[in-house]
Parts: C-alpha cells; sequence; structure tokens
C-alpha cells in the first residue's frame, strides 16, 4: 500500500503554503470572525436590553421625585371653619374638606389677584383648579393638629393639581389642554405666570415617600408611605421566621443528616420548591393561611409567611454551601479537643460560615421584597390609606406592599400614575441595590479562602 | 393577656429555669464541677429548652386550631333564613365574627357591661347602630340567630384564650419542674439537650416538606372540589374560555395553554441564542477582565424583580411594538401582546441560559478542547464540533429550567399580554395566560364556592405540574449525562 502511495504524484496545490491561506483557510477564518462577532452581538443585546429597560424606568419615574407646589398666604376664616367660636375639637372635626377648600381656594383666588395677573377670563372656580382636591384635606389635618391656627393667616404650600404637574413634566401640552376636559390652555398660562412670579413652584417631593396612596383621580398626591412600610413589616416577618428555619434545616442536612431515603426526600423537595412558580405560593397563602388559618386579607403577616415559605428554599441552598465550605479539618480539631458534635458546629462552623450565610440571606430578602405575584392573590392590591399600626399588632392590619402598589397604579387611568409607578420603581431598585451591596460588601470583607 | 405578653412570659419562665438549674446542679456538687457529667450551662441549657418549647409549640398550635374550631360549631348555629339570597354561610360568619370585634370595643370601652351584652337581643335592640357607633358597620340588619352567633362566638374566643393562657402556663411550668428535678450530677445534660436542638434541626427541615404537602394538598382538594361543580372533560377538552358571573361559564382550559406556550416559546426564541451565544463567548473567548464585567451585568437581569419588567412592556416595548410593528403592517391594534410579553419574558430569561450554560460549558474539560485545537480546528470549529456537544445535555438542561419559569412568570404576562382568552396564531394580538387568569380570577372579592374562582386552583396544580415535570425532566438530563467527564 506504501509503494502506491509513492508512486502517485501529489497534487501540486497553487500557492499552498502556510503564509498564503487558500480559499478553503480564508473561509474558515471567516467563519471564525463571524462567529466571534455573533457572540458579541449577543452580549451587546443583552446590554443594551438592561441599559434600555434601566433607561426607560429612570426617565419615566424620575419626575415622580420632582412636584409643582403652590405657595399662598392663606387666611383661615373663623366664620367656615369654626362657626360657633370655641375652638371645641369635637366641633371642628365635624368641618369637612369641603369647608377647607372653600378657605384655601378664596385665599388662592385672592394671592393670584394681588399678584396682578390677568386670568383671562377665567372663573374663580377655573383658577381654584389649579390646587390639588388632595390640598384642602392637608390643609385640615393642620388645622386640625392646632386649632390656634384658626383666624390666623398661615402661609402654606398646597399640591398643585395633577395636570398642571404634568404641564411642567411634559405630560400635559397646550395642544393636549384643549382636548381634555379636565384643564384648560388658560389654567395651564395663568400657571405659567404664577411660576414666574415665584408662587407656584417645584421642589423636591417628599410625599412621595411618606404620604399614602390617593385615590383616581389624584395622582400628585399619592404616595409610597404605606407601601414601604408594609414591605418593611413583611421583610422583618421574612427574617424572623427563615433565618433560624432556614439555617437550622441547613445544618441539619449538611451536617447531622444520614444518607437515607428521607434526607433525599427532603433535598430533592427543596431544589424543587425552589422552582416552584411564585404564584402558586400566593395560592396555598390564600387557601391556608386566609381560609384555613383564618388570618385578614391584606396583612403583612400573611404576606411575611407566604415570602418565607418561598424563600426558605432559596435560603437553604447558599447556606448549605456556606457551611459546604468551611474545611473539615475546623470540625475535626474541634472534635479532636473534647466538643460533641453539635458543639463543633454551633462554637465553630456556623460562625465561620456566618458571612456566607448572611450574603444568602440578604440575596434571598431582596427576592423576597420584589415579589409581586402571590401578594396579589392574598390581597395586598387592596386600596389602604391607613397606615398599620406599630408592631407588632400592625402585622395584622391592612397595608400595601412596594411591587404591589407599582402595580396597582399601572391599573389606574390617570397618565399621572404612570409616572408614580415607575418612580416606585426607582424606590425599589434603591432598595434592592442597598441589599445587594451590603450582600457584596460582606462577601468581600469576610470570605475566606480556605 | 395578650399573645405578646404569653410569649414573654414563658420566655421569662425559661430564663429562671436555666438560671435555677445552673445553680442546682452547682450546688448539688458544692462548687466541684470535676463531679458533674455536663457542665452547669448544660443543665441550665436542658431546663431552658424543657419549658419553653413545648409551651410554645402548644400556642402555636392553639392558635392556629382555635378558629378553625370555634367557626365549625359557630355556623351551624346561624338559622338557614339569616343567610341572605345571594350570600353564603361564610359572608354572615365573616359580619358574625365582626360583630364579635364590635362588642368587645364596646364593653372595653365602657359603653355597656357584660351583662347588658348576654341579654341584648337582635330583634329588640338596635344592634346595627349601636355597633356602627365603635366603627362596624354592617351592611343590613342583624338576624337574631346571627347576632346569638355572634355572642356565642364572643363567648368561645374568651374561653379559648383563657384555656390557652393556662394550658401554655401549666406546661412551662411543668417543663421548668421537670428539668429541674433532673439535675443530679450524673444526669447527662449535654447529651440530652443536644438530642433535644437536633430535634428541632429535624423540625425545620421538614418544612421543606410541609410546603410541598400544603401546596400539593390545598390544590388538590380544591381542584377536586372545582370538578365536582364543573366536568373535567369541559375543562381538559373545551377551547372555549368565557367565565359568567352568573353560572353558565365556559372553563376550557385550551386558550389559557396556548397563550402561555406561545408568549413561552417567543421568549425561548429571544433568549436561547443571546443567551447561549454571550456564555459562549464568555467562557471561550472574553479576557478574564471582560469576563469580570460582563457577567455579574448580564445577571443584573436576573435579580431585576418581575414587576419591573411588567412595567417596561407596559410602558416602552408594547406601544414601540404596536406603533412601529403591529398597526403599520395592519395586524394588530394593541400594546398588550404575545410578542410584547414574549420579548421582554425573553430578556428576563437570557441570565438562566446564560449563567448555566457557562457553568456547564466550563465544566467541559480542557483537554478536549486542547486536543481538538491540536488537530488544527479554530476556536470555532472546536466551540461547535467539540465543547457544544459535549455540553449539549447540560444546555438543554438549561433551556428546561428557563422554559419552567418563563411558564410560571405572572407579573410580565398581567401586565404585557392582555386578558382575552383566544386560540390565535398572530403574535401582536392580545391573549391570555394560565397565571394571568389565576390573578383574575382570585382578586378582588372571591367567594370559594363557584367554580368560577375555585378553576383557579385547577390552573394552579395545572402549573405546578407542568413546571414540575419540566424541572425533573431538566434535571434528570442533567444528572444523568454530568458523570461522563468526571
Amino acid at each position: 500500500m506504501t509503494d502506491a502511495t509513492v508512486s502517485i504524484p501529489r497534487p501540486a496545490r497553487q500557492g499552498s503554503s502556510l503564509f498564503k491561506p487558500d480559499g478553503r483557510v480564508k473561509r474558515r477564518n471567516s467563519a471564525e470572525t463571524r462567529f466571534r462577532a455573533y457572540g458579541m452581538t449577543a452580549i451587546v443585546i443583552a446590554l443594551m436590553a438592561l441599559v434600555w429597560l434601566l433607561y426607560s424606568i429612570f426617565s419615566a419615574g424620575l419626575p415622580a421625585f420632582r412636584q409643582t407646589f403652590v405657595t399662598m398666604p392663606v387666611m383661615l376664616d373663623p366664620a367656615v371653619l369654626d362657626k360657633n367660636g370655641n375652638r371645641d375639637p369635637a366641633e371642628l372635626v365635624k368641618v369637612t374638606t369641603v369647608g377647607y377648600s372653600k378657605v384655601l381656594d378664596a385665599s388662592f383666588v385672592a394671592a393670584v389677584e394681588a399678584a396682578g395677573i390677568d386670568t383671562g377670563g377665567l372663573t374663580p372656580k377655573d383658577i381654584a383648579g389649579l390646587l390639588s382636591e388632595e390640598s384642602a384635606a392637608t390643609l385640615r389635618g393642620r388645622v386640625l393638629a392646632d386649632p390656634a391656627l384658626i383666624g390666623q393667616t398661615i402661609e402654606f404650600t398646597a399640591l398643585a393639581g395633577g395636570r398642571i404637574d404634568g404641564y411642567y413634566k411634559g405630560r400635559v401640552t397646550m395642544g393636549s389642554a384643549t382636548l381634555d376636559s379636565n384643564v384648560k390652555p388658560e389654567q395651564l398660562m395663568l400657571a405659567d405666570a404664577l411660576r414666574e412670579r415665584g408662587i407656584l413652584t417645584q421642589s423636591f417631593n417628599m410625599g412621595f415617600l411618606t404620604m399614602p396612596d390617593a385615590s383616581d383621580k389624584r395622582p400628585e398626591a399619592a404616595g409610597l408611605g404605606v407601601a414601604i412600610v408594609g414591605s418593611f413589616y413583611m421583610m422583618i416577618v421574612v427574617l424572623v421566621l427563615s433565618l433560624p428555619i432556614g439555617v437550622a434545616a441547613s445544618i441539619y442536612l449538611e451536617e447531622f443528616a444520614p444518607k437515607n431515603r428521607l434526607t433525599d426526600i427532603i433535598e430533592v423537595n427543596i431544589a424543587n420548591l425552589a422552582a416552584v412558580p411564585s404564584i402558586v405560593y400566593g395560592i396555598l397563602g390564600l387557601a391556608v393561611f386566609i381560609n384555613i388559618g383564618g388570618l385578614p386579607q391584606s396583612a403583612p403577616i400573611v404576606g411575611g409567611l407566604v415570602l418565607t415559605l418561598m424563600t426558605l428554599p432559596r435560603i437553604i441552598i447558599p447556606t448549605r454551601a456556606a457551611l459546604n465550605a468551611v474545611p473539615p479539618s475546623i470540625r475535626d480539631a474541634a472534635l479532636g479537643v473534647g466538643a460533641s458534635k453539635l458543639q463543633s458546629v454551633f462554637h465553630h462552623v456556623l460562625p465561620l460560615a456566618m458571612p456566607g450565610i448572611l450574603t444568602g440571606m440578604i440575596i434571598g430578602l431582596a427576592q423576597a421584597l420584589g415579589e409581586t405575584a402571590p401578594l396579589l392573590l392574598i390581597g395586598m392590591v387592596a386600596f389602604v390609606r391607613d397606615f398599620p399600626d406599630a408592631l407588632p399588632g400592625g402585622l395584622f392590619d391592612p397595608a400595601a406592599a412596594l411591587p404591589v402598589q407599582v402595580y396597582n397604579w399601572t391599573q389606574r387611568g390617570d397618565p399621572g400614575f404612570v409616572e408614580r409607578a415607575s418612580g416606585a420603581i426607582i424606590v425599589l431598585l434603591a432598595f434592592l441595590l442597598i441589599m445587594n451591596a451590603v450582600a457584596i460588601y460582606l462577601r468581600r470583607k469576610f470570605e475566606r479562602r480556605w | 393577656m395578650t399573645n405578646g405578653i404569653l410569649f414573654l412570659i414563658v420566655l421569662a419562665l425559661a430564663a429562671a429555669a436555666y438560671v435555677l438549674a445552673r445553680q442546682r446542679s452547682l450546688a448539688a456538687v458544692e462548687g466541684d464541677i470535676k463531679k458533674l457529667h455536663s457542665l452547669p450551662g448544660h443543665h441550665g441549657q436542658t431546663a431552658f429548652l424543657f419549658t419553653a418549647v413545648p409551651a410554645l409549640l402548644l400556642m402555636a398550635v392553639w392558635l392556629f386550631v382555635q378558629p378553625m374550631a370555634i367557626d365549625a360549631r359557630v355556623s351551624g348555629m346561624i338559622a338557614d333564613s339569616d343567610v341572605p339570597q345571594g350570600s353564603s354561610r361564610g359572608l354572615v360568619m365573616a359580619d358574625v365574627r365582626r360583630i364579635s370585634d364590635g362588642l368587645d370595643t364596646i364593653v372595653a370601652l365602657g359603653g355597656m357591661s357584660e351583662e347588658t351584652v348576654a341579654s341584648m337581643r337582635a330583634d329588640i335592640s338596635d344592634v346595627r347602630s349601636r355597633l356602627a357607633e365603635v366603627g362596624v358597620a354592617l351592611g343590613s340588619n342583624v338576624g337574631n340567630s346571627v347576632f346569638t352567633a355572634a355572642k356565642a362566638y364572643r363567648s368561645m374566643a374568651s374561653t379559648g384564650r383563657l384555656g390557652m393562657t393556662a394550658a401554655v402556663l401549666a406546661l412551662a411550668v411543668a417543663g421548668l419542674a421537670f428539668g429541674l428535678a433532673r439535675v443530679r450530677p450524673e444526669f447527662r445534660a449535654r447529651n440530652v439537650s443536644e438530642r433535644f436542638v437536633i430535634g428541632l434541626l429535624i423540625g425545620s427541615s421538614l418544612i421543606a416538606i410541609l410546603t410541598t404537602i400544603g401546596i400539593v394538598v390545598s390544590l388538590l382538594f380544591e381542584t377536586l372540589h372545582f370538578f365536582r361543580l364543573y366536568p373535567a372533560s369541559e375543562f381538559f377538552f373545551s377551547t372555549v374560555w368565557n367565565p359568567q358571573f352568573r353560572g353558565g361559564s365556559d372553563l376550557g382550559i385550551w386558550p389559557l395553554l396556548w397563550g402561555t406556550l406561545y408568549v413561552s416559546v417567543i421568549a425561548l426564541v429571544v433568549a436561547v441564542p443571546v443567551g447561549l451565544m454571550s456564555a459562549i463567548y464568555l467562557s471561550e473567548y472574553a479576557s478574564a477582565r471582560m469576563r469580570a464585567w460582563v457577567k455579574p451585568a448580564i445577571e443584573i437581569l436576573a435579580g431585576i424583580p418581575t414587576i419591573v419588567y411588567g412595567l417596561f412592556a407596559l410602558i416602552t416595548v408594547g406601544p414601540i411594538l404596536r406603533d412601529y410593528f403591529a398597526q403599520p403592517f395592519g395586524i394588530g391594534s394593541s400594546s398588550s401582546s404575545v410578542m410584547t410579553a414574549g420579548v421582554v419574558m425573553g430578556i428576563m430569561v437570557i441570565p438562566f441560559v446564560s449563567s448555566l450554560s457557562d457553568d456547564i460549558i466550563n465544566a467541559v474539560p480542557q483537554s478536549l478542547r486542547d486536543g481538538s485545537l491540536a488537530l488544527g480546528a479554530t476556536p470555532s470549529e472546536t466551540v461547535r464540533q467539540v465543547v457544544f456537544p459535549a455540553a449539549l445535555p447540560g444546555i438543554v438542561g438549561a433551556i428546561l429550567l428557563a422554559a419552567s419559569r418563563a411558564i410560571g412568570e405572572t407579573m410580565i404576562v398581567v401586565m404585557g399580554a392582555g386578558a382575552a382568552a383566544k386560540l390565535s396564531l398572530n403574535p401582536f394580538e392580545a391573549m391570555t395566560t394560565v397565571t394571568v387568569k389565576i390573578v383574575s380570577q382570585l382578586t378582588g372579592d372571591t367567594e370559594f364556592a363557584s367554580p368560577e374562582t375555585l378553576v383557579a386552583f385547577a390552573l394552579g396544580l395545572t402549573l405546578f405540574v407542568m413546571t414540575l415535570a419540566l424541572n425533573i425532566l431538566a434535571l434528570y438530563i442533567v444528572r444523568k449525562y454530568r458523570e461522563q467527564y468526571e
């Protein structure tokens, strides 16, 4: 056979040299370049998606942190607010927001006139329409807290109406105002005139973080106060329950569990539970905690319990990894000087694994904080304006939650709520960022490589 | 006595047990610690555990069981005539609970004495306005049997509370006495307390199993309830989904399953090429520096809550797809569509595909690559013909996990896919999914007797089974082929 090959003349390929690539090599090389380009494109697409997502949320949501306010002197007319003149709190309470809005509107019209602005034929009602309907309630709250104010003229900062606020954020234009029954172009011109004179100003919107939710028609007054408190309560429940239970379960499975059927079942179970869709936990919460357990709907305790069940498997997995990363020599040394197995774990392994456990715990909490679907099913979508009580009783009061508040706002008609929802997401992302940063810091600072 | 105070009392008793047992053990050997089998601290620990744990467990169980037991007994007392038309016993029970709470408030405020409450009758005194004064607004006048039930509820609840307090305190004191009685020099306190603690550890790990049982039982139970009201054959084979409040609904699962699968397929079409190619690039080509930056950046996508993606679909992707694709081509006019939800969900799933694939590609032994490169293959040929086939089972597993994630996803489809249940091929039309319908059937005022509500549990069970099957299949594939190179 070798003879035969020798006799055949080698096909002399034209230009076949390592230094001169032929067609086939060129094809292969360009395939290589293309393949790399595909990979690069994929990465760019993924990163662009991230940037696009964040950009769209931030550009829609940042305006929520600035709000238009109207500052003016308000004459608190005793003839309207306290007819009998005896400042009796029981009687003061009977004056509703209608009375206060009369006082407020009159003061505003007076302020506009005092500024010498040509209102262009707007009726006093239209002028007063620049103010949010919520500001009367704010004024009422302030007077009820301090009845001595009645009869005085106070400096009052009122929220401007949602459309006026939208005008300065580009949501409402002169063109759209002509078509909108809620706002007139003349009102926008009046707002511009007030702005020139410094009566109408824009400033940081603290109320967005502290006020409760507001009704459908008043996006300018809607805030995240109740939602932040509700989410905070739920996180406390999750932390208090899932940290001890999760760590105890992990210690058992990692350090004590014999290799038997039961252990196997538990391990497979935990792996599967981590992948169960979150909405199924919502169904579980509704069926078990609300229907059978008789706990109240929309209460942080139920949300916290559901999120705990959901978070547990997600905490157990990193906790076990952290325990597993502690070298056996530590355990051997402890056992060698007479510690029991339990002492070796609690006195030596657990403290060494703590940074890893805390990191996993914080990341699990961050996931729980952003979870929405299960909370929808246990009634957290309800409209809640009252802050829950202090802990622990407040756990059983109705409350909202940050991500659910976002969902709630997207379901409302007024376009002002899109801005609020995006702003709420910025707040949520800020919390998540802080939690993850703490987790990364802990890991960097305390992680030991053995 | 509130539960919080009871809890604190039990803890205080347990702390006392610790101190007492510790002193007692020292006293038993007159301070000569060498004569003790276990350290004084172990004796204290044992007494602490025996005092606190059984009492607190009893308290937890009691708190959970008492409302159920009382409900069962009280709801039997309500006459059928007092259950209004169109209402249900469950709603009347809610009234009973509120009346009873209202009576508590009245008595607490001193508006009425216990005797007056006991002699109060719904048909004589004006219960409704009396309750309204303390902030309990009732929809209609109170029927006599309802009011009697409320009074019974109230007395049972207070008896129950008293009983619980007594039982818990008795158990705690008994535990304390038992713990102290056992303190003797030769008592193996360390072993006993450690066995106790390990018992607690086992109990904690069983919570995982309890959760699974809870999920399966609650889903199965209500699903069976649903199938008694609505034929299973209709549910599984009908192609119409049209729930009606007044009965006569069509509750066929196919339109929902179709929407779910359609959205998931689009999501995978977006996520698999992007995720896989970026994983390949990162593991085979990228420098260590680039990897250190890009990998976490892509994983940020996995850490963003799904509500954020939902809003992104609603305010950005939906309108863009509608204005630039659907309307110019005349194939749709709604901003929520299968395409919107699918694309956004695809973005969400990218990191699941890429991270898992990355791990799996990295697990392929370097020797395989070296061999291929040494034979003259280019890096891309090595990837396509050597690394990829070797990693294929793992990659398939990763894709299946991503699919299970996509099927169970809720917020993106609730906000991006729409609510209309239909069987259509046009991806720019609004369709709906299983998860969307679970949310819409279970939110708001729900009553657990109608098939329209209970269908959500059947849908939940379907979802659970589907995702579980995908996960098990994925784990099976990964496990089966993983050992090839080890």
